[in-house]
């Protein structure tokens, strides 16, 4: 059936046919190869496709038919955050004024940009519990290596160099082990118990006078609330160690509790997930990074600040771990932000986490009939089902995916957390209606039943979609990477 | 009060709460320990509706000079090029920019397609076998090249030259903090990378050289010559940022054997946007190609036998690798990779080419026109689109005085380095119209004179 195939950009080119419309060359023509040189100028040209602006345009719209997004359909993936990103938001940051500006222009210059970014800062501050926040890091993975290089820098600043292992829950998101390798630490898992949290015998056993850190997202991946977390900073605190909060399900907390309360001193949000940046096919996200007044000395250069109503940064950081990122920040990401935050109020976050917690809770219930549940109590904003039950009659948790995708529906998350057997991990948001949450978990209940009476119908799946399941094999032992006439 | 993002009402929330079985919602919190609890209002601003926000976000953003308002020759990494219309039309295209990683390829065909297209693109500007999805920016992507090649090749020391953007070079300092890295720092001479210094610090302990083409003075890398030092050391490796518009009209750092070229696709499709987001590239050769950092997409096909795009060579990455991970990526720019990839489908070869070239020779033209105006401009070398002046000044104090004149001028290079204190560096694009640079050239030459 190669004729279904939709063709690249590259077999649509023509020679000679364009799709640009460049401003006029009216200085006087110098020869430039001379200055150049031979060897430099290239002699043969990139094999960019030639195609006219409406053949572009249909290319692009034909592959954005290809895709779903959280505009297309309901898309409950786990840990994601994928609620809806306002259309408000996407105007704003491109207003001429936010999204033509340069970062090198004066300060005197850009003080509405500096404006906002300060004021999102303290919001940011406020929701978090925090003393300072940055905004500097891309995404949350370079807000949880800018944190861990600040814990790092604060031990060497106290003389204590032995300081070397972060300790990570065996339920936590990979890219805490991989920024604390990243950030020159060793990864120290830690066990979680039968009720899902950080087992607190276990943590007492791992952590020593090495401990530089413990990371954990609360609530944590299994969408549970670490009820025990005064202990677990007392237990950290007490042997020297910093705490470290992964903001990836902040979703399910605003107004109710606050990192900093909790007693984290370093934070990272990811604003593309809690605060709409929308997420757009796998970024740019955006991941501010908030610490206690202890940590503010090492923050990431430079920091802006602002005297007598006026805005600047402050490049003279003698403590500061040094630059994370060209300039300050995904800018454009934080506009958005700022515009949802300002959308929302402390009223409107407060009941954002309160419905979300509602939405997961009763789909939770709803499911528990025919999904297993790891878990018996009260979730935040996400749940865990185990497909164990499925697994036995031969249906397993990526054909339950699978299937999904013939409702319409982008599956939860699965096979994540690692601690759970045949995982699926559903998020649904707070910005889904009952209507959609009922007819996701009638799909779902509908698949139980496949299970049972007609597996090879769920082992099948999909049966809709414009591609069956790919050969992932292939892919990886003969990686075809880039098109080649 | 209510908000048009939350579709919950009274009716359906008694019935959720009476399946869950609780009373109030309250109970759900319950778990959260009493002395943690928030209590009271968060101290945020109160709600604004879309009218009344708009505008006063509106007049916010016209508190800010921006460079359409006023004639830029502000680069410095950061560049105002000619953005196609319909690159904003496809990355609104909200299937694309409201959808996450595309984890399900069944559903995700579009975005696996667009990131394997600008994945060739990347290859056919920059001379490579393999680019990767994206990397954050130019410079962190500088820094993930850096460490890569110290973890290749088991050594412990990179050099970097000195003429590559200041702030990626701060960025390649902290980044290498983590494994430990040593950065020697090489000198630049008559706005060039010292070659001498160069191969005097080259030695067995190398793991790689980094240059950057065109460097942060405009200037063009010998490539050829940095190679040749390079090969003294049998692992060390090549690392060069370049413009990917320069690549449009300079041979590929490809051609040059370099074994990895990052860089910063903004100059296609991408606003400035303050310093971001903008978007980083990665590409490398095949042998380097499982330690790439970030997400690949490969072609492979289904079960009917189509064509398809999936994720792969995941192994690498910290969702599957966790601690063992090449990087700890997750996020990347995909949506800005996707305005990359229609830009220059847009400008297409001819286009590309025509681009690159206009820049250098309205560069050359703004030379030319300084040079006659009785202005210096330092270093003698090739270049791409950006010159260094010699204005023996204040650069702040005349940035000042442009402004007044509708200009926004260039990078005060004092900010870096002392010995440049009184230099410009001024870039000039194919958007800058030999009137404006003939009035950017007067008005200067009135300051000096």
């Amino acid at each position: 059936m190669a004729n279904q195939d939709f063709p690249l950009i590259f077999e649509l080119s023509q020679e000679s046919r364009t799709g640009f419309s460049l401003p006029t060359m009216d200085t006087p023509e110098i020869d430039v190869d001379d200055m150049i040189g031979e060897a430099y100028v290239r002699k043969s040209e990139p094999e960019l496709p030639e195609v006219s602006e409406l053949q572009i345009m249909r290319h692009y719209t034909g592959l954005s038919k290809r895709n779903h997004g959280v505009d297309s359909g309901f898309y409950p993936l786990g840990s994601c955050t994928m609620k809806y990103n306002p259309k408000v938001n996407e105007d704003i940051a491109r207003l001429t004024g936010f999204s033509h500006i340069h970062p090198y222009q004066p300060a005197e210059t850009v003080q509405g940009a500096l404006g906002l970014m300060y004021d999102l800062q303290v919001s940011l501050e406020e929701i978090t519990g925090l003393d300072t926040v940055t905004l500097q890091p891309a995404a949350g993975a370079h807000g949880e290596w800018t944190g861990l290089m600040m814990i790092r820098a604060f031990h060497e600043a106290n003389g204590d160099f032995n300081r070397t292992k972060v300790i990570v829950p065996d339920s936590a998101h990979g890219t805490n082990p991989a920024s604390a390798t990243v950030a020159g630490f060793e990864a120290v898992t830690v066990k979680s118990d039968e009720r899902g949290l950080v087992d607190l015998e276990d943590l007492k056993r791992v952590v020593d006078d090495q401990t530089a850190a413990l990371m954990l997202t609360n609530p944590n991946t299994l969408g549970l609330f670490e009820q025990d977390i005064e202990e677990m900073a007392a237990i950290i605190h007490d042997a020297g160690g910093k705490l470290y909060y992964d903001g990836a399900n902040l979703n399910a907390i605003l107004g109710y509790a606050r990192p900093g309360d909790m007693g984290f001193d370093v934070v990272h949000l990811n604003l593309h997930k809690t605060f709409t940046g929308p997420h757009g096919g796998g970024g740019p996200g955006s991941g501010p990074v908030g610490v206690t007044a202890e940590l503010e000395p090492y923050l990431p250069k430079p920091v802006l600040k602002e005297e007598n109503g006026f805005y600047s940064f402050d490049y003279e950081r003698p403590k500061s771990i040094g630059r994370v990122k060209p300039y300050y920040g995904n800018f454009g990401i934080n506009v958005r932000a700022y515009t949802y935050i300002r959308t929302m109020g402390p009223e409107g976050l407060k009941k954002v986490s309160e419905y979300a917690v509602i939405n997961a809770n009763y789909m939770m219930r709803r499911l528990q009939a025919e999904y297993d549940l790891p878990f018996d109590r009260h979730c935040k904003h996400e749940f865990i089902l185990s497909g164990k039950r499925q697994k036995k009659l031969g249906v397993r948790t990526l054909d339950i995916a699978k299937r999904l995708l013939d409702f319409g529906y982008h599956p939860p998350t699965i096979y994540f957390p690692i601690n759970v057997e045949e995982a699926m991990m559903i998020e649904p948001t707070e910005t889904e209606s009952k209507e959609t949450l009922d007819a996701f978990v009638d799909a779902m209940l509908q698949i139980a039943e496949e299970a049972k009476n007609t597996p090879e119908k769920v082992q099948d799946a999909p049966h809709t979609t414009i591609v069956s399941r790919m050969d992932e094999t292939q892919a990886a032992r003969k990686p075809v990477l880039r098109y080649q006439s | 009060m209510e908000f048009r993002y939350l579709p919950m009402t009274k009716a359906d929330k008694k019935e959720m709460l009476d399946t869950i079985g609780v009373q109030s919602s309250d109970e759900l919190f319950a778990d959260i320990p009493e002395a943690v609890r928030f209590k009271g209002d968060l101290n945020i601003k109160e709600p604004k509706n879309e009218f009344e926000l708009t505008k006063e976000l509106t007049r916010l953003a016209e508190q800010n000079v921006n460079l359409k308002s006023h004639t830029s020759f502000l680069g410095a990494g950061v560049y105002d090029h000619y953005i196609p219309s319909i690159v904003d039309h496809v990355i609104s295209r909200s299937e694309f920019y409201t959808a996450y990683t595309p984890y399900q390829p069944e559903i995700s065909q579009g975005e696996l397609q667009a990131i394997f297209e600008f994945q060739t693109m990347i290859c056919e500007l920059t001379g490579m076998d393999v680019a990767n999805s994206s990397m954050y920016d130019g410079g962190t992507a500088l820094a993930e090249a850096v460490n890569l090649s110290a973890g290749q090749t088991k050594k412990k020391k990179v050099l970097v030259s000195k003429a590559i953007h200041p702030e990626s070079l701060a960025v390649i300092h902290s980044y290498v903090k983590g494994p430990g890295v040593e950065v020697v720092e090489i000198d630049h001479k008559d706005g060039l990378t010292d070659l001498n210094q160069l191969a005097e610090e080259l030695d067995e302990n190398t793991a790689s050289v980094v240059v950057q083409y065109p460097n942060f003075f405009g200037q063009i890398e010998p490539l050829d010559e940095v190679r040749k030092i390079v090969d003294a050391e049998k692992k060390a490796m090549m690392i060069t940022s370049s413009n990917p518009l320069a690549l449009g009209y300079l041979t590929p750092p490809g051609e040059f054997g370099a074994d990895i070229v990052v860089g910063d696709a903004q100059v296609f499709g991408i606003p400035a946007q303050f310093g971001g987001p903008h978007c980083g590239y990665f590409a490398t050769t095949k042998k380097l190609m499982r330690k790439v950092p970030g997400r690949l997409v490969g072609e492979t096909v289904d079960e009917d036998g189509r064509r398809g795009f999936v994720l792969t060579l995941q192994a690498r990455e910290q969702h599957i690798r966790r601690d063992k991970a090449t990087s700890n990526i997750c996020s990347n720019q995909a949506l800005n990779a996707l305005a990359s990839s229609v830009a220059m489908s847009s400008l297409g070869k001819q286009g590309l080419k025509k681009m690159s070239k206009m820049n250098i020779q309205k560069t050359a033209y703004l030379k030319q026109q300084l040079q006659q105006a009785g202005l210096k401009v330092a270093f003698e070398g090739a270049f791409f689109n950006e010159l260094v002046v010699d204005l023996s000044g204040q650069i702040p104090e005349i940035n000042r005085m442009l402004l007044k004149k509708g200009i926004i001028g260039g990078y005060d290079l004092g900010e870096v380095d002392e010995q440049l204190s009184g230099h410009m560096l001024v870039a000039c694009t194919e958007i800058r119209t030999k009137e404006e640079i003939d009035q950017f050239v007067k008005e200067l030459g009135d300051l000096h004179g």
